[in-house]
């Protein structure tokens, strides 16, 4: 209880230091928080895919789409429960700056997305309008959207103005569902294409495949690949988590930069707090020697010296994890066309206390170090 | 530990030796490290110190007088020779059992005082006791008791910084009694303060030896400071120059 007192009195000595060097651990776990969600929201994608689902796409590239008649010879392999089809549209709401991700689908795509909540009304509305449209929540609250609001995208990879009517707000069933996306009938794409560009027409981004059970993945992935082997669009089926590693896999360079950095900017407080703390027990060797002079030994002066220097970089790392939740608040509020979910997971604040206790040992360390074996007399020696 | 302050020998000795010298030194020999050069501090010291006296140490800078105080104290070990205390060699001991041989034995007071900043005088006095397996309760009865004899009983709740000089001093004298030691040792005691407080120090330092039997080794420039003790020993460039011996001059 002595010492905890001597510790807690020693970190408090100079304020303005200690406030310091606080404040450079509570912003560098934040900041290593915020970057280790930022790789996290990386892999979100593949973490929440389904395993009874799966996607086949162009063997050569998705940018290639796929004919439209595949859909009733996929249907018609062996445990496959159900097929639908989409086309990443790309189309711009207003400005650029307003980026969601939107999709052309067909009718029963949302069926295979139970995560995607729509009530019955609301699904019902969107089927009856060719021109109908579902938006996610967060989408929606984003633009002022309400159901029955006409909702006009500028087309990029199909050019012209789409007009839409949004029929229907889904919620996410989980609280890492994207609720940003913007879905409407690939049958409405698909009879415009057919008047404006008929060369286009007929044609699908991608199938998603539905499966009963995900050991029987594998075996449908490849019939269904089998099917249109050697055909002039030949096809590539995975399970839909290792569709969405692909995409992860063609930025894992960012990826792997952005875990470097995270780590770099702790090694970084840590210099700093280990200078802190050799500073603050050079200051103190006379003390730590009269406290040998008086009998204490290692532990006492060790313990006082290496608390001292947890007890700093534990308070930053709790004001930093504290600080980190409304952050990731603000980033997934104000910048949600990027990062549609952006939240703090339990791993991460566990890294992140762990980050702050390792700064704190290793800063501590060498001031102990010399704390501890400071002969008494040279101790004393630089008193004065 | 169950009395405080009352007179007697070293607490490992077990009794006390009237027939022998608290302090016996023979043929001490010290000698520090310079780059590649070995600079000889102390040689051939020998000499004794009885229980009870009041000695001072005294001798230019340089001479080797606060470290032959370290040698005696245990806080710094010699090259060759031998220190015996309370009938007890204290060269052989390792570090550990040094602090511990310390803690029973020997109370220090400095010449800038070396209080802990961030803790209060009764704090700072209660110190030493941490090392005892004494109880709270019975702490506090030895500080308070301390703190009275060194007239700050009311200034228990003070920080080092809110105090002057020799009143720190005072405190400093306190944490050093407070353990019930045989020995205290005091480097340039007043070397730091004025003339008045200087004589408080004095004072106080000849109380411990005439009213409680302490033995007080005191290294001084200030031959004012000299005059209170029992017996001067001087040194130059490491060598004893001047010891009247203490049968002589003791008492």
């Amino acid at each position: 209880m002595f010492f905890l007192k001597l510790i807690i009195r020693n970190t408090m000595r100079h304020p303005l230091r200690s406030l310091l060097t606080v404040a450079g651990v509570a912003i560098a776990i934040i900041a290593f928080g915020l970057l280790r969600t930022l790789v996290e929201l990386w892999y979100l994608g593949a973490e929440s895919s389904s395993a009874t689902r799966l996607i086949t796409r162009s063997s050569i590239s998705l940018v290639f789409s796929l004919p439209i008649s595949y859909r009733d010879k996929i249907r018609q392999v062996p445990d496959v429960t159900a097929v639908a089809n989409a086309n990443w549209f790309g189309g711009i709401y207003k400005t650029e700056k307003n980026f969601f991700p939107n999709f052309a689908v067909s009718d029963n795509y949302l069926d295979l997305y139970p995560e995607f909540m729509l009530s019955g009304d609301e699904l019902k509305g969107f089927r009856m309008d060719r021109k109908g449209a579902v938006a996610g929540r967060k989408l929606a609250l984003k633009h002022g959207w309400k159901l029955g609001d006409q909702i006009t995208l500028k087309g990029t990879i199909f050019p012209g103005e789409w007009d839409f009517v949004l029929r229907g707000i889904y919620r996410g069933s989980e609280r890492t569902t994207d609720e940003t996306q913007f879905f409407f009938h690939w049958d409405y794409l698909n009879e415009t294409l057919k008047r404006t560009i008929p060369r286009r027409a007929d044609q699908t981004g991608i199938f998603l495949v539905g499966v009963k059970r995900p050991e029987q993945a594998a075996e449908v992935a490849q019939s269904v690949d089998d099917q249109f082997r050697n055909s002039l669009a030949e096809t590539l089926t995975e399970t839909e988590k290792a569709f969405q590693l692909s995409f992860v896999a063609m930025t894992e360079a960012i990826v792997i930069a952005i875990q470097i950095v995270s780590y770099v900017v702790i090694v970084i407080i840590m210099v700093v707090a280990a200078n802190t703390m050799a500073m603050t027990a050079r200051e103190r060797i006379s003390e730590y020697a009269t406290l040998k002079t008086l009998g204490f030994g290692s532990i006492h002066i060790g313990g006082v010296i290496f608390g001292e220097s947890l007890a700093v970089s534990l308070a930053g790392g709790l004001i930093g994890i504290a600080a980190t939740y409304p952050a990731a608040h603000w980033i997934e509020s104000e910048l949600s066309q990027f990062f549609p979910v952006f939240r703090v997971t339990g791993e991460t604040v566990l890294l992140d206390l762990l980050a702050a206790l390792v700064v704190g040992c290793v800063a501590g360390v060498f001031p102990t170090w010399r704390g501890v074996t400071i002969k008494v007399a040279d101790g004393l020696r630089r008193i004065g | 530990m169950t009395l405080l302050l009352q007179p007697g020998p070293c607490r490992r000795s077990g009794e006390k030796m009237d027939s022998e010298p608290l302090v016996r030194i023979t043929g001490v020999a010290k000698s520090y490290r310079r780059g590649s050069q070995l600079v000889p501090v102390l040689e051939d010291i020998t000499f004794a110190i009885p229980s009870g006296e009041f000695l001072a140490l005294m001798g230019p800078s340089g001479s080797g007088k606060s470290t032959l105080l370290n040698l005696i104290a245990g806080i710094d070990t010699v090259d060759s020779g031998s220190i015996l205390i309370g009938g007890e060699e204290i060269t052989g001991l390792s570090e550990q059992e040094m602090a511990a041989w310390r803690s029973m034995n020997v109370g220090f007071i400095f010449q800038f005082y070396n209080l802990i900043p961030v803790l209060t005088a009764f704090e700072n006095v209660e110190l030493p006791l941490l090392l005892t397996g004494l109880s709270r309760r019975e702490r506090r009865s030895h500080v308070d008791t301390v703190l009275e004899l060194v007239g700050l009983s009311d200034r228990m709740d003070h920080y080092p910084g809110q105090l002057s000089g020799g009143q720190q001093q005072r405190v400093a004298i306190a944490r050093a009694i407070v353990t019930d030691p045989a020995i205290i040792v005091a480097d340039e005691p007043t070397g730091d303060l004025d003339r008045v407080s200087a004589g408080d120090i004095l004072l106080l330092l000849d109380r411990l030896v005439r009213e409680f039997g302490k033995t007080v080794i005191m290294v001084t420039h200030d031959p004012r400071a000299a005059e209170k003790a029992h017996r001067v020993i001087h040194l130059e460039k490491g060598l004893l120059v001047t010891d009247p011996g203490f049968h002589d001059s003791h008492h």
